[in-house]
């Protein structure tokens, strides 16, 4: 009905997604102009702007065929791997723990890069795996694979967090591609008891004691748990209103850590209180179920698989990042999706999204085919 | 589940295991949407009051402000304890990210010496982290601005105008005021006030800043201010000014302390000047004293080196707390033990250079004797054997009753940390305190000043008073604006007047000490000196040899004759007789008639002895570091001042060896008669007959 007034390829765009990203990226944006006294530098303008560029780009995505992804899964997924040996070397030569490639014009972050492409390739996997197999070994070896290396020198860099989001999103893809439930039980009670044993083996002296302060973030509040004490004391104190645009001392007097990136909603909480915070869980609950949506509404088993993991993997951000902020997970560094300033997460996130795009475009044909 | 075992899987039952489990997965999302809303609320609402508070304690941070001491004032308004406003740096342990680098950095900003290095680390070592460490204090402002540029980089490093604790004279009044110093841990603990710990606070570690540290003290001012993370202050949200503490004025005259402690030079000794008409305490000083001003930043090692190797004991108070034999200087009030038992004063004894007792010969001090010798004679020529004789007549008691009368062995109602009152021996307390009968020789000592009998200083001052005032003065430190009761002592003014013309005659006639008279025509000074052994003559002959084996000095007087208005008693430890004392006493009492006729002479004699106190002491450190430098150990105790007045204390509990034969007098020189050479000791053949 709305054909009539409004032009038929604006009609046409996702504006469920959109909307609701601009919303959230525009009150990402209020709230690190706020974080930064009252000024659009350093951060609010250019969070806009990439915005703008990535929003651009996921759209551009959005318009590829099922074909071109399907042809680019492996090769992509390669490359990736590539460039991860590439950075860990350059790491273990330099001396230290190096996480990107200086482009010259970015930093690319390899890894951040590999969180969408190991959902694209398990989806390319499962979807070309014939039914019967799914039940047997040949399901879970050859993906095992596919996961073991990037995460493994994810893991290596060292980077838990980026490590955990790459497992996440692979695993989701598994799940849904409906390989036995035991295997998902086994590995989960086998997780229970191997957690523990990875804790006091695996993990670095700096994780280690982070899972430790989250633990217990009082014990030690001028040390690492100073993150979560301040990050709880910012959205505590704001109460259910807010202190009020701009007038969030944890975050302007430099109490907060990080405020701008990692607890940016920490920063939003105290300024606009549970109100605030409720908002920003409801708008992603939006994007979320859009996702959730499209990948039911997917033509194919290949588009299904893609949607759902990517949706998984920016529920993963999302999860991960607020539970730490509201100091119910260890301090692990991941920023909050169209919230916090950074580019590598804003361009993740949205090839995430645009990929998705993609999936609702191709059903759409589908469907004004069929119908 | 539906992906179980069943061997035929389809497309079609993956999409019904997609829809089962993409349902579980979704829905575990919304749960954990669910957790962080309730998480959220919680602690944004049911928590919001807790976190509030801890968010306000993040943004506001409340300064104390030290409250200006109060002054300490002398008779006349001077300040003799006073506050300068200044430029100060301290060091707060906690908040010090890498000492060693800030030390070095404030090292090279402020100038500061290896050695001062070294003290800083000393007390950062032992510093409790909340405490704050000074690190310099008085800085002008090029330095102060130096150091305020860099304290971004400098975490831990205070830097604030405030106001310090000043003394202009130093050492000249160490011991009569104390001093003030930053709060020991266990001052904190006994106290917990905040206040304690706030950086540039000082309290009062000694003396009077210590006895009257609640008077002193004052309120603190608060500022409220907003502050970063990093503690940079954002605004000031609220002032309130500090009160300060009351002023504290005192009796004493503070240019006559610090002419009589600046008079002592180098020697080892103590003067205490008394007004004959209150009993008002105009000066009373200990040399070699410690300079107050260079103790409120702590002691350094040089310092701690200097002070416990100085054989002239600077910690020890020798007003309150030096005790000694005061030799010929009991003379006077003998006399009028005598006058008042009924004794002519026109009586005489032979003097032959010794008095026969039974079969033991007590010498005189002047072997060759003073020929016929009456009261006046005695006191004036000291002669001993004239006392030898009619104690033996009067007796110990009404001489030790006298003693007590005059303040000797008494405590006195003053506001000091410790008083020492040594003892007036006679038979009663000889039985109690060694169970046994009081010996002829034992009455021989005491009218002489030595054995058993120990007196400080101030107790000879105030006798001195109540002689030549003859009433019953009270010391007293503090001008309360009250008018101090004196009675009279009850001696005949006959009486009085005999003696004070033999002491008189000490000065102006015949006596032992000509060179006191003072340079004016129309006053005139009376008193007596007093030579005390410490050593026996088979040691030392008192005079030359070692410092530590040299007789004590002393000098008791009043001036003007006529109407007594000061008394005076100088003590020189190991000053090799009375000489040592009474050219003291004298410019002393030209300085209360004509200070600046007194202040040629001293500026003279300053000149050979290389400066004034703080000057000497100023040299004395700098040879000490560049001799010793960082190699100077630790100081040993925290409180040096307060430890050795504990071991002064301790050392009046022992009991003092027993006397078992009388003491030599020693030679009241300066008299025109006294020999040069010493006496020989009195003839001791065993145990003289109990009296």
């Amino acid at each position: 009905m709305r054909a009539g007034v409004i032009p038929a390829a604006i009609a046409r765009q996702p504006w469920g997604i959109i909307l609701p990203l601009f919303v959230l990226t525009s009150f990402g944006s209020a709230v690190l102009y706020s974080a930064a006294g009252g000024s659009l530098e350093p951060w609010a303008l250019q969070h806009l702007i990439r915005f703008a560029v990535f929003l651009t780009m996921a759209m551009i995505i959005a318009r590829l065929p099922q074909s071109l992804f399907k042809w680019a899964a492996y090769p992509a997924y390669g490359a990736l791997v590539f460039l991860l040996m590439l950075v860990d070397l350059i790491g273990a030569v330099g001396g230290g723990s190096q996480r990107w490639l200086n482009l010259g014009f970015m930093q690319l972050q390899p890894s951040e890069m590999m969180k969408p492409a190991i959902v694209l390739a398990y989806a390319r996997f499962y979807d070309a795996l014939p039914p019967a197999m799914t039940q047997n070994w040949r399901s879970l070896i050859p993906a095992a694979g596919l996961l073991a290396v990037p995460a493994g020198l994810v893991m290596l860099q060292p980077d838990l967090g980026t490590g955990l989001a790459i497992t996440f999103g692979a695993v989701a893809v598994m799940f849904l591609a409906g390989l036995p439930m035991k295997w998902f039980l086994g590995a989960g009670a086998a997780t229970i008891v191997a957690a523990p044993i990875a804790f006091f083996t695996l993990l670095h002296d700096y994780q280690r004691k982070r899972v430790l302060v989250f633990l217990d973030p009082e014990g030690d509040p001028l040390g690492s748990g100073y993150h979560i004490s301040q990050s709880k004391i910012a959205i505590g104190s704001g109460g259910l209103f807010g202190k009020g645009f701009g007038n969030g001392s944890q975050s302007h007097l430099e109490y907060l850590p990080e405020a701008h990136t990692d607890f940016v909603f920490a920063t939003m909480g105290e300024e606009w209180g549970l109100l605030g915070a409720l908002f920003v869980l409801f708008v992603f609950m939006l994007i979320l179920r859009w996702g959730w949506r499209v990948a039911q509404n997917a033509p194919d088993r290949f588009s299904r698989l893609l949607a759902a993991g990517m949706t998984c993997t920016v529920f993963f951000y999302v999860a991960i990042n607020l539970l730490m902020v509201v100091g119910l997970a260890p301090v692990v560094g991941i920023p909050l999706p169209f919230m916090s300033h950074g580019g590598s997460s804003m361009m993740t996130n949205m090839i995430c999204l645009g990929t998705i795009m993609a999936v609702d475009r191709w059903s759409r044909r589908s469907s004004g085919i069929a119908g | 589940m539906i992906s179980g075992s069943t061997p035929h899987v389809s497309s079609g039952t993956l999409k019904n295991a997609y829809d089962r489990r993409s349902l579980v997965i979704g829905g575990l999302q919304a749960a954990v949407g669910l957790l962080l809303a309730g998480r959220v609320a919680w602690i944004s609402l049911a928590q919001n009051e807790k976190y509030t508070l801890a968010s306000e304690s993040n943004r506001v941070n409340l300064t104390l402000i030290s409250p200006r001491r109060g002054a300490i004032l002398d008779r006349n308004g001077a300040p003799i304890a006073a506050n300068r406003a200044d430029f100060r740096v301290d060091l707060v342990p906690d908040r010090l990210v890498d000492p060693d680098r800030t030390l070095a950095e404030l090292g090279r900003l402020l100038k500061l010496s290896d050695v001062r290095i070294k003290d800083l680390k000393d007390k950062l070592d032992k510093a409790r982290g909340f405490q704050p460490v000074e690190v310099a204090a008085g800085l002008d402002w090029d330095s102060f601005a130096a150091i305020s540029v860099r304290l971004p980089d400098l975490p831990g490093v205070l830097a604030q105008r405030s106001f310090s604790r000043w003394y202009p004279t130093g050492p000249s009044v160490g011991h009569l005021i104390g001093y003030v110093g930053a709060a020991s841990a266990e001052d904190y603990e006994r106290e917990r006030n905040p206040l304690l710990v706030t950086p540039g606070f000082k309290i009062g570690k000694d003396g009077l800043e210590k006895l009257f540290e609640k008077e002193l003290r004052g309120t603190p001012g608060a500022r409220r201010v907003e502050v970063t993370a990093s503690g940079k202050v954002v605004r000031d949200l609220e002032m309130r000014e500090d009160v300060p503490g009351q002023p504290l004025r005192l009796t004493i005259n503070a240019p006559l302390q610090d002419y009589v402690a600046r008079r002592l030079g180098v020697e080892s000794g103590a003067v205490v000047v008394i007004d004959c008409q209150t009993g008002d305490i105009l000066a009373m000083a200990s040399m070699p004293s410690y300079d107050p001003n260079s103790f409120s930043d702590g002691i350094g090692r040089i310092e701690w080196k200097m002070l416990s190797e100085d054989d002239h004991v600077p910690l020890r108070n020798k007003v309150l707390r030096g005790l000694y034999p005061p030799g010929s200087t009991v003379k006077p009030f003998v006399a009028m033990s005598f006058l008042e038992a009924g004794l002519d004063p026109e009586e005489t004894v032979f003097c032959g250079g010794g008095l026969r007792v039974g079969n033991r010969v007590f010498g005189c001090w002047n072997r060759r004797g003073h020929g016929t010798v009456n009261m006046a004679k005695g006191i004036y020529q000291s002669c001993d054997v004239y006392f030898y004789h009619f104690a033996q007549r009067i007796g110990m008691d009404p001489i030790a009753a006298m003693a007590r009368r005059l303040g000797l062995g008494q405590k006195f109602d003053l506001p000091v940390v410790g008083q020492s009152y040594g003892t007036v021996p006679d038979a009663a307390w000889k039985q109690r305190k060694y169970g046994k009968p009081w010996a002829v020789f034992d009455t021989v000592n005491a009218t002489i000043g030595q054995g058993y009998m120990l007196v400080n200083p101030l107790q000879q001052a105030v006798m001195a008073a109540r002689i030549a005032s003859g009433k019953l003065l009270q010391p007293r430190l503090l001008l309360d604006g009250k008018t101090p009761q004196t009675p009279s002592m009850g001696f005949s003014q006959e009486h009085l007047n005999y003696v004070h013309k033999a002491m008189w005659d000490v000065v102006n006639g015949p006596g032992t000490a000509g060179r006191a008279r003072l340079p004016f025509p129309d006053i005139q000074i009376s008193g007596k000196t007093g030579t005390a052994q410490v050593v026996g003559l088979h040691i030392s002959n008192g005079k030359t040899g070692p410092w530590k084996y040299r007789d004590h000095g002393h000098f008791i007087s009043f001036a003007p004759f006529e109407n007594p208005r000061y008394a005076c008693a100088v003590v020189i430890e190991h000053g090799g007789g009375s000489s040592a004392a009474y050219p003291i006493a004298r410019d002393v009492m030209t300085f209360l008639f004509d200070p600046a006729k007194a202040m040629q002479v001293l500026t003279e004699m300053e000149a050979g002895w290389g400066g004034t106190p703080q000057q000497r002491m100023a040299a004395r450190y700098n040879s000490y570091e560049a001799r010793y430098g960082t190699t100077a150990p630790k100081p040993a105790e925290e409180n040096p001042v307060a430890s050795a007045d504990e071991r002064a204390a301790a050392a009046d509990r022992r009991p003092q060896p027993e006397q078992t034969e009388a003491a030599a007098p020693r030679p009241e020189d300066g008299s025109e008669t006294a020999p040069a050479s010493p006496a020989p000791t009195a003839s001791s053949t065993p145990a003289g007959a109990p009296q």
